[in-house]
Order: structure tokens, then C-alpha cells, then sequence
């Protein structure tokens, strides 16, 4: 590839990223295309050290009612997500983890409902390292398997507590077979609807009885807790046939088994679904509107050579989502701001664009809920509908109102930045206007913005009318229609 | 950061009227669209509801011996008489304010609605319930044809969905509706105060009512910006509602509430979308436990609708109101395990309801016959589930041609006038 511009790795930045904090952009102008690709998919090789950071002066707070706790108390959980997605130098990791989060959406009320609220935040969010019992959370798991392989998520979603009580896998046992996540993993989570029969719905939820939920540990050191157990004496033994192959010599049944070897019936499900190639069809759709654009549907050729990595690879996520940022359909212009933005994609920018010192992520949450993304909480099992639903008029004013509320947070530091360049109304309109990059906006709006700056009286650049108009037009730039694409 | 009450901008008309969108002309406009007459509330039971623990065919004995755990006992339910097959029915036991509803005559409960070859997924079936096209469910939504139909300009709040975002039974070709769950927040918030703040919302209103030019992405969220400016003093006229009868502190109480205001201040609005989650009941379904996950259910759906209802009784809205229900399916007749977990799992044909002053109250629709035999033609999928009766579709044709008063086979796409059952 040619050597970049700053508009390409922005586009890299906000799509691969949340965008890029003034740091972020240093490090990634250094870089040629194909190494900055390289940075961000082997992220491993950059220290994950993100977390130590919560608290520390310099990045952005949090706000707590007592001891910062994300492993037991969800409000914290998800500050500590935002903190992440703000400063990790890992940000496709933070990205793909939301990713997966939206597929296999899991809520966190359901969980809380069944095992209580701090038990429901330890299956949604906790560390094994800081669990008493090694619980590693849904989201934990998720990060950790990023751009992991495909097959080795299904497993372990199969296997993960606020799963097996999301989709009730918990009560799934032989006698009385529960479809809930035999549906979804079919319908959802791999091949897509159309693409199996009702019949196979009962086969699946057969496939999976016994895979329940166990209750070790001890309550005086706090390690008692829920796993996953496969429970041999409540599998359901009998064969089980569908109408897609399962095994690679195309054989459809999954034989009769004894209930001590019953579990195998599971991973050969899921190791037929991961080899599908419904499969890679339809995540190649998923990661094209998630990564290139949601303006065209997703395009053939691009699906159909990513379905090809996904199946040459044997289901590795990273050859996968590195192919996506090699394609011509990434880097097409039409693929610049043709994303709308989510919530959290939103809100994470415009603190990297905007400034977040003195700002607690905390006074994000309620915004980010009246825009339509709970984190932890998706509306069903299919994830946020995203795309032009995030804009009906009262979350369309959430985002305006949040524009803000943040640059009213940040008045005094945008105007100190701003100072320099506030000669005129020109140019400070032209200043925050390569600061807040948006789509590109028809000149009737840079007009509008001019009307604005020189309303309410003759420009002299005083102090407080620089802080004023400063945070007015952050506010109107930020609230703005074009700066709502990524 | 706080955003101090002094921060926001509510606004006075003075600021408004010399800009785009003059509130007295979008009144008028709303006035000559009908306000204060024919409202449609359309109200969404998401997840499935398990309709036969709403409405309960009490005397089938495969009903208890189908749902050992889950049964509604024949003494507790309230009954309702008997429909057209002589089957007795009765509303589950927390349904009281719907019995008294029912008794005088304003709700009717239309039995085994659905469609062909239902797929029992739950995203495919809100998408067919919401477009009223089974062979198309990724069209625009039947109600948002609705009010594309309507003369332009139509107000832009014609359409009021409580929910957060907008779902696809109110995704319009041209129409744009405003998605207000919280009245007290639809207010448009400053960084600063006094004329500066004014004049960064005549600036807001001013870049919002322009429409960019072939780019449909773009102008669509001008469009939701647009109609936020043009709609925040109506809806905190909203906010400020007294109602007359106390609603419960629920999403939905609170969304009716809002509803009930709205039409009490004669904001122009015609339809409302209400929802209520939580049917989705594949396990601890509790049907009969006191706080048992489904019978909080119906009694968050009871005390909502009692409070609407009475509320809008009182204030003289019952004739003009009407309320449909709808869910995405009716769920297996089986329970799929038994004891405290059991639950049920996705079915198919469930029952509707329709709630108003003009409504002819009472039970329409035969229920299944719930025998285990692959033969009952009441029932499909090897006599697991409930077989539709009524195309769901001739009920939304008796609401759009009866109620909203436009022809439902151009609406619709087709005839689907059933006769005999008229609940308008």
C-alpha cells in the first residue's frame, strides 16, 4: 500500500479503535499501513497494562461509592470498560471484545435476577486474578479470546456461567431437553436463520443436556461460586440427526453415546457449526458492517474471501479480522464515516478528541443509556439492532446533550488549547474543526457555526468569550449529524 | 459533571419562532391531523408471551396434565364466560384490573392469532409482526407505512415510540418518529448560560433543518436531529402532566403515563408505542407464585393498563383511544421442565387484546383444544404448539380500516377483512 495520510490511519483508528487519543495518533503516524495492521492485530506483543492506570492522575476517572470494585459491582464494571476502551494501547482488542459482546449478548439482569447483583457482575466482568474462587467473567473470557479461535470461543461460551443461565443451559437436563441455546447458537451465534430446521433445534437442545452448572468453593473465603459442570447422569444418550453435516465425511448424525462420554456430543455440534461455511458467511457479513460500512449491503466479494480465510484458517480470528483491514472494500472511500456510530464508540471518541481530565467516566453511564447501549446489558440475545436505530429523536438529543456536558467539563482546557488559534472566529472555527474530525459536512454548516461565533457580540478574544464560544462550539460540532459516522 | 436545571434551555417560543421550526404552525398542523381524536396505542409484549397463562382454557384437562408445575388451579383464575366452542376461559389471578375492564365491556382477547409456517425465532418474528409481511419482514414497518400514507407535511410528532431506538414497526419511508422514554430529559442542554445558550439552540435548530443532499445516511440523522428541535416544548408540556389516577412506578406505568399526557395536552400525536419486556420465559416462570418472574408479568401489565384506562376515563380520552397488544409468539404448550424452574419454551399462535372505549369487549377466536394428538387441527408441530386461527393481519386490517379509517388492503398488501369479528 501507498504511503499513508493521516486520514487513513484515522479511519484505521476509528474503525480498528475507538478513534485515536493525541498519543495514539503520534505512535500510529510513525508507522507505515501495513505496520500500523500489524501493531494493532498482534496486540499481544504490547504490555496489557491498562487497568494499573484506573486512578491515576492524567487519564480519565471514575467515580465510586467506596472501594473501586469492577469483579462485584457493575457500575465499576462498566467504568472500567470505558476506562479501557479510552486508554488501552491495545484498542482492537477493546474493540473486538465489543464486538463479541454484541454476538453472543449476553444481560446482566438476568444473571443478577437468578444469583443476585455482585454475583452478577463476577460472571459478567470479573478477573480470575482477582476472584477469590479464579471466576474469569463472560467479557474477561471474551477479551482474553479477542481474536482468538472461533471454535475455542463457542466452547467456552457454551461453558460460561451468565450463558448458562442467560439461555438456561443451567435447567437443559434429559428428561426435559431446553431449546434456548440450541436456537440461538444455530441461529445466532453461527450459521444464521434459514439455515436449519425446527428439528434441528430439538437436536441441539438434546446435544446439550447436562451441560448445567456446579457450585464449588468455600462461603469463608469467598471462592464458592457457579461453573460449568457436564452433569453425565442428565445427557440425553440417544442419537442425534440434523439436516446440515456434521462431521467432515458429511455425516449428519451425532451418535448414540453413553452419558460418561455424552460431553463429546456438544463439541462435535460445535465444531460442525464452526465448520459451516453458513458460518463464515455470515460473520463476514457481521464484520463488514461492524468494521467497513453500513451504508451498502455487505458486498460479495468481500464476504466471500473472508468466509475463505475463515475456513483456510481453521477459524482464527486474527488471519480473519487482519484480511478484513487488507480489503479493498476497507479502504474504499466510500467506506470513509459510513458506519454510524454506536453509543460507546461515540462517547470514547469524542473523550479522545475532546479531553477527558476531570471527567469521570461515571457521568458517561446515564448518557450513554438515554443513547440506547447499557454495557452488559444488550436488549435480546441478537445484540443492539445498531445502524439508523440508534437515531430516534430522544437518543439523537443524548448525544447533543452529552456533547455538552463534556465540553462543559472541558471549558477551561479547551480554551487554554484554543487560545492561540482564537485570533478570529475563522480561526478558531477552523481550529476545533481538524480537532473534531467529521464526515464531511456541506459549507451551510461551517456558515452556521461563523453565525454562531459572531452572535452575542463584536469578537475580541477576552477570556471568557474564547472559554464560552469554545465550549459552544465543541458542543455544536460534537452534537452535530456528521460527527455521529465513524 | 452535573448539568445544573439553570443549564438547560427550555426554551421560550420567543427564541424559537424566528427560526425554522415555529411551534404555533406545527400545532395548528397537528390540530388539522386530528389531535385529540382516534389515538392507537400499540403495546408489545417482547419475548412471547405465554398466552395460555393470560387467558385459560380451565376445564381442558391436558392443560394441567400438560403443565403439572405451571397450570393456572381451575379455582383460581377469573373467569371470563365462555367463547364461541364453549370453552371456559379465565385470566390468570393477578388480572383483576382487566377483569374489571372486561366486565364492562371494553377489552377483547382475540384468540389464536398468527401466521403460516411461523419460524419461532424471535427476530424474525417481531420483524413479521412489525411489517405485517411474513415474506418480507426486512420492509418498513406497517405502522410507519401508516403515517407515510398521511397528507404531508406530517408533524413530526405524529409518532411517539416510548422505547430508546426505533423499531422496525415504526420505520418509515419519510416519516420520522421521535423516540421519547423520558419526557423529563428531552430538554436541550448547554455548556452555557443565558444568550450564549440561546443562541447555540437557534444555531442547533438552524444546521438541523437542512437536508444534505444525496445522502440518504446523513439525512436520515438530520432528520432525528430535526425533529428533536422541533418537538422539546411540546413534550415538556408532557412532563408537567397531572394525571387523575396513580400510575405504578413501572416502565410501563411510566410509558402510559407519558401516553396519557401526551394525549391530554393535544400534541398532535396519533400513535404511541408502548413495550413490555420479560416474556421470553424459558425457565423459573412461576406462573401462580406471588413475585414469580410471570406472575409479576401480568401484574405490571394489570396495574399499567387499569391506571391508563381509568386515567383516560376520567378525563374523557376513553372513546377516542385504542389499545392493541401484540407479541412475537405464543410459547410451547408443554412446560419443558418441571418444579420451580420449569418455563416454556418458543411457540407459536397466541392472543391478542384490544382495550378502548369503542372497542366491543369480549372473547373472539376459538381456543385450541390442547389434546396431545399430531391430529388436533388446533394445534401444529406435532400437537406441541397452538395453531393460528386468525391471521394476525385481519386484526391489524379491522384497526387500520375501522380505527385509523384507511383502506387495510392497500395498506396491508392484500384483503385480509375476516367477517364475523368485529371488536371496533
Amino acid at each position: 500500500m501507498a504511503r499513508k495520510s493521516d486520514r487513513q490511519i484515522e479511519h484505521l483508528l476509528r474503525r480498528a479503535g475507538f478513534g485515536a487519543r493525541p498519543d495514539e495518533l503520534d505512535t500510529y503516524r510513525e508507522m507505515s499501513i501495513s505496520e500500523a495492521i500489524d501493531t494493532l492485530v498482534n496486540y499481544e506483543r504490547i504490555r496489557d497494562d491498562v487497568d494499573e492506570n484506573i486512578g491515576k492522575p492524567g487519564y480519565v476517572g471514575t467515580t465510586t461509592r467506596g472501594p473501586f470494585l469492577p469483579m462485584s459491582n457493575i457500575t465499576d464494571s462498566r467504568q472500567r470498560w470505558l476506562f479501557r476502551m479510552v486508554h488501552s494501547d491495545r484498542p482492537l482488542q477493546e474493540k473486538m471484545t465489543l464486538f463479541w459482546h454484541n454476538h453472543f449478548a449476553t444481560g446482566y439482569a438476568k444473571v443478577a435476577g437468578t444469583f443476585g447483583a455482585t454475583e452478577g457482575a463476577r460472571y459478567m466482568a470479573a478477573k480470575s486474578s482477582e476472584d477469590p474462587g479464579k471466576v474469569r467473567g463472560q467479557i474477561e473470557m471474551l477479551r482474553e479470546n479477542a481474536l482468538g479461535n472461533f471454535r475455542d470461543i463457542l466452547v467456552n461460551i457454551a461453558k460460561d456461567t451468565a450463558m448458562l443461565v442467560w439461555l438456561d443451559g443451567r435447567t437443559n437436563t434429559r428428561t426435559k431437553p431446553q431449546e434456548n441455546f440450541g436456537r440461538e447458537i444455530m441461529e445466532l451465534f453461527t450459521m444464521g436463520v434459514g439455515h436449519y430446521t425446527e428439528e434441528d433445534v430439538y437436536a441441539a437442545a438434546r446435544v446439550f443436556t447436562g451441560w448445567n452448572l456446579q457450585r464449588p468453593g468455600s462461603v469463608t473465603d469467598g471462592s464458592q461460586h457457579y461453573e460449568f459442570i457436564y452433569n453425565a447422569g442428565q445427557h440425553e444418550t440417544t442419537a442425534k440427526t440434523f439436516s446440515f453435516p456434521i462431521y467432515p465425511n458429511g455425516s449428519k448424525t451425532i451418535p448414540a453415546r453413553s452419558g460418561a462420554e455424552g460431553i463429546q456430543d456438544g463439541l462435535d455440534l460445535i465444531e460442525g457449526l464452526a465448520a459451516n461455511p453458513n458460518t463464515g458467511r455470515y460473520l463476514a457479513a457481521k464484520l463488514y458492517r461492524f468494521f467497513v460500512s453500513e451504508f451498502r449491503q455487505p458486498d460479495p466479494a468481500f464476504v466471500d474471501r473472508i468466509a475463505s480465510v475463515y475456513l483456510q484458517s481453521r477459524y482464527d480470528m486474527k488471519a480473519v479480522v487482519k484480511e478484513v483491514f487488507l480489503t479493498p472494500q476497507f479502504w474504499d472511500d466510500s467506506s470513509y464515516f459510513a458506519r454510524y456510530a454506536w453509543p460507546v464508540e461515540f462517547v470514547v471518541r469524542a473523550l479522545k478528541d475532546i479531553g477527558w481530565a476531570g471527567f469521570s467516566v461515571n457521568d458517561a453511564l446515564t448518557p450513554l443509556s438515554n443513547m440506547g447501549q447499557v454495557l452488559f446489558e444488550p436488549p435480546d440475545v441478537s445484540g443492539w439492532d445498531a445502524g439508523q436505530t440508534w437515531f430516534a429523536t430522544g437518543s439523537m438529543l443524548a448525544r447533543m446533550n452529552f456533547a455538552s456536558s463534556l465540553a462543559a467539563n472541558q471549558k477551561f482546557n479547551l480554551a487554554t488549547a484554543s487560545t492561540s488559534s482564537a485570533k478570529t472566529p475563522e480561526s478558531l472555527l477552523s481550529y476545533f474543526q481538524d480537532q473534531l474530525v467529521t464526515a464531511p459536512a456541506d459549507s451551510s454548516v461551517s456558515t452556521e457555526l461563523m453565525t454562531y461565533l459572531r452572535a452575542t457580540g463584536a469578537w475580541t478574544a477576552s477570556v471568557a468569550q474564547v472559554q464560552s464560544k469554545s465550549a459552544g462550539l465543541v458542543h455544536l460540532i460534537a452534537g452535530s449529524p456528521e460527527y455521529q459516522f465513524v | 459533571m452535573k448539568v445544573t436545571r439553570r443549564q438547560f434551555v427550555k426554551g421560550g417560543v420567543a427564541a424559537f419562532t424566528v427560526t425554522f421550526a415555529a411551534p404555533e404552525f406545527l400545532s395548528d398542523l397537528a390540530q388539522a391531523q386530528g389531535a385529540r381524536t382516534r389515538n392507537l396505542v400499540v403495546l408489545y409484549l417482547s419475548g412471547g408471551n405465554d398466552s395460555l397463562s393470560m387467558l385459560v382454557p380451565y376445564n381442558d384437562p391436558f392443560y394441567y396434565s400438560r403443565r403439572p408445575s405451571l397450570a393456572v388451579p381451575a379455582a383460581q383464575v377469573l373467569q371470563v364466560g365462555t367463547d364461541s366452542s364453549k370453552v371456559a376461559l379465565g385470566l390468570h389471578p393477578r388480572l383483576t384490573g382487566l377483569k374489571e375492564i372486561f366486565d364492562q365491556g371494553r377489552l377483547a382477547f382475540i384468540q389464536r392469532t398468527g401466521y403460516e409456517n411461523q419460524s419461532r425465532s424471535h427476530f424474525l418474528g417481531t420483524d413479521i409482526w412489525s411489517t405485517a409481511d411474513p415474506t418480507n419482514a426486512q420492509s418498513l414497518g406497517w405502522l410507519g407505512r401508516y403515517l407515510d400514507s398521511l397528507p404531508s407535511p406530517v408533524d413530526p410528532l405524529i409518532g411517539w415510540n416510548t422505547t430508546g431506538s426505533l423499531p422496525r414497526v415504526l420505520q418509515a419511508g419519510h416519516t420520522s418518529v421521535p423516540a421519547i422514554s423520558n419526557t423529563a430529559t428531552y430538554a436541550f442542554a448547554s455548556p452555557n448560560a443565558g444568550a450564549e445558550a440561546t443562541a447555540e439552540r437557534n444555531t442547533a435548530v438552524r444546521i438541523s433543518s437542512h437536508v444534505p443532499v444525496d445522502r440518504p445516511e446523513l439525512a436520515f440523522v438530520y432528520g432525528s436531529a430535526q425533529a428533536a428541535m422541533a418537538t422539546l416544548d411540546r413534550v415538556a408540556s408532557v412532563a408537567t402532566y397531572q394525571p387523575t389516577f396513580a400510575y405504578p412506578n413501572t416502565g410501563l406505568g411510566q410509558a402510559l403515563r407519558a401516553v396519557a399526557g401526551a394525549m391530554y395536552r393535544g400534541i398532535g400525536t396519533k400513535v404511541f408505542y408502548v413495550t413490555i419486556g420479560g416474556f421470553d420465559t424459558h425457565s423459573n416462570q412461576n406462573v401462580t407464585a406471588a413475585n414469580g418472574s410471570y406472575f409479576n408479568l401480568m401484574a405490571t401489565l394489570n396495574d399499567a393498563l387499569l391506571a391508563f384506562h381509568n386515567d383516560l376515563k376520567n378525563q374523557g380520552l376513553l372513546d377516542d383511544t385504542l389499545v392493541l397488544s401484540f407479541s412475537e409468539f405464543g410459547r410451547r404448550i408443554s412446560e419443558n421442565s418441571t418444579g420451580a424452574t420449569a418455563g416454556t419454551d418458543h411457540g407459536a399462535a397466541s392472543v391478542m387484546m384490544t382495550m378502548g372505549g369503542k372497542v366491543s369487549g369480549g372473547l373472539y377466536g376459538t381456543a385450541p383444544n390442547l389434546n396431545l394428538d399430531t391430529k388436533n387441527p388446533t394445534l401444529e408441530n406435532n400437537a406441541a404448539d397452538v395453531h393460528y386461527e386468525t391471521d394476525f393481519r385481519s386484526v391489524y386490517a379491522q384497526v387500520v380500516d375501522m380505527w385509523l379509517g384507511t383502506d387495510s388492503t392497500k395498506l396491508l398488501n392484500g384483503n385480509f377483512r375476516k367477517s364475523g369479528m368485529s371488536f371496533i
